[in-house]
């Protein structure tokens, strides 16, 4: 039981664990945030709408046809919360590609780590990270994100209603299967439009795939 | 049994459970974030750790067997082992890949080796024992009852 003002606020996690993804997740939700959840930095950066050459595609349909509903739409992150350790982008790498990105920049970031590592830690803040939670994440950490949100949030900025428009074909089945499948398929489903780890009301309320 | 019975039965095993080492704090945490829009929040996530654990178990088999050992990538496994059973509060398991790290870190075949055994038993008993206790709740459901907490 969320207030409505709370809601508005969407973030996006990300974490290579399936595990930990469904953790900040239910975290997340209960504190009364829309969630998107990703399994990598790069994936973040595609929803993000950044690609590897630094360009911005608003509505180009050009790159993924399908990819584009959710970019017209305009989704709006509002606070990036990343895993440090990730195979391929770290999420130090995802933090410092956000902090360069004129149009990302303000994007709150916060870091999550199983590590207590000094270093790691003041080498993310000075990079621009507003928090850095030690893991496993508890839902009193969450209640240090609201500030950092509240900053931010602009009052003329067009809100994504992504239950009104129940364009994708999203059955519950193709997204169970979904989860036991390799990554592959993982991106397949983010291009066609389907994310299953999106928030989404479905006919029985589940929205994450055991 | 009735259903009084099964409650206190429930109430006693899970305290046995912490009690022995086998979960911890974290997995009062993951109840607590289970209400009746999410129900089945912990049984979720639980079955992710044992796909995803089995999974990993897998990975560190083939990685210890092979003739030039990557001790780069048995740790990596490792550290996902030790990050997800944290994650759920499955203690006993976090703690031998805690060992387990540093005799990866020592390039320590032997260690490795004992260690994998190590996990691999807690990890079995943990999975039991869970699987005991959702028995136990799921006889406590269906006789109408609900869950102590």
């Amino acid at each position: 039981m969320g207030m409505a003002a709370d809601s508005e606020f969407h973030v996006l996690a990300v974490d290579d664990s399936i595990i930990d993804r469904k953790l900040i997740e239910r975290l997340l939700k209960t504190s009364s945030y829309q969630v998107t959840t990703v399994d990598s930095g790069s994936k973040a950066l595609e929803f993000l709408g950044l690609h590897e050459d630094d360009r911005i595609h608003q509505n180009t349909p050009s790159v993924s046809p399908n990819n584009h509903q959710w970019r017209l739409q305009e989704v709006e992150v509002n606070l990036v919360i990343t895993d440090y350790c990730m195979p391929g982008m770290t999420g130090y790498d995802l933090l410092k590609k956000i902090k360069e990105s004129s149009s990302l920049k303000n994007i709150p970031v916060v870091i999550m780590s199983s590590e207590n590592v000094p270093s790691r830690i003041s080498r993310c803040l000075e990079e621009g990270a507003e928090e850095f939670f030690l893991k496993p994440v508890r839902l009193s950490d969450l209640s240090k994100l609201r500030p950092h949100l509240l900053k931010t949030k602009s009052k003329d900025h067009c809100k994504e209603q992504v239950d009104e428009k129940p364009a994708f074909p999203s059955p519950k089945q193709e997204g169970k299967e979904e989860q036991q499948q390799s990554k592959n398929n993982k991106r397949k489903a983010m291009e066609e439009g389907v994310s299953p780890e999106r928030t989404r009301p479905r006919p029985n309320g589940i929205t994450s795939m055991v | 049994m009735d259903l009084v019975q099964l409650q206190r039965q429930l109430v006693e095993y899970r305290t046995s459970l912490y009690h022995e080492g086998f979960l911890d704090e974290q997995f009062t945490q993951l109840q607590e974030l289970q209400d009746e829009n999410n129900p089945d929040f912990v049984v979720e996530v639980v079955s992710l750790f044992f796909e995803d654990s089995e999974r990993l178990l897998n990975e560190l088999t083939k990685a210890l067997e092979q003739q030039s050992i990557d001790f780069k990538r048995v740790d990596a496994h490792v550290h996902q082992l030790k990050g997800s059973s944290s994650s759920i509060g499955a203690q006993r398991v976090q703690k031998v890949c805690i060992a387990f790290r540093n005799y990866c870190e020592e390039q320590n075949v032997e260690g490795c080796l004992k260690c994998l055994q190590q996990v691999r038993h807690e990890y079995s008993l943990v999975k039991t024992k869970l699987e005991s206790m959702f028995q136990l709740e799921q006889q406590i459901l269906s006789a109408g009852g609900s869950i102590p907490m």
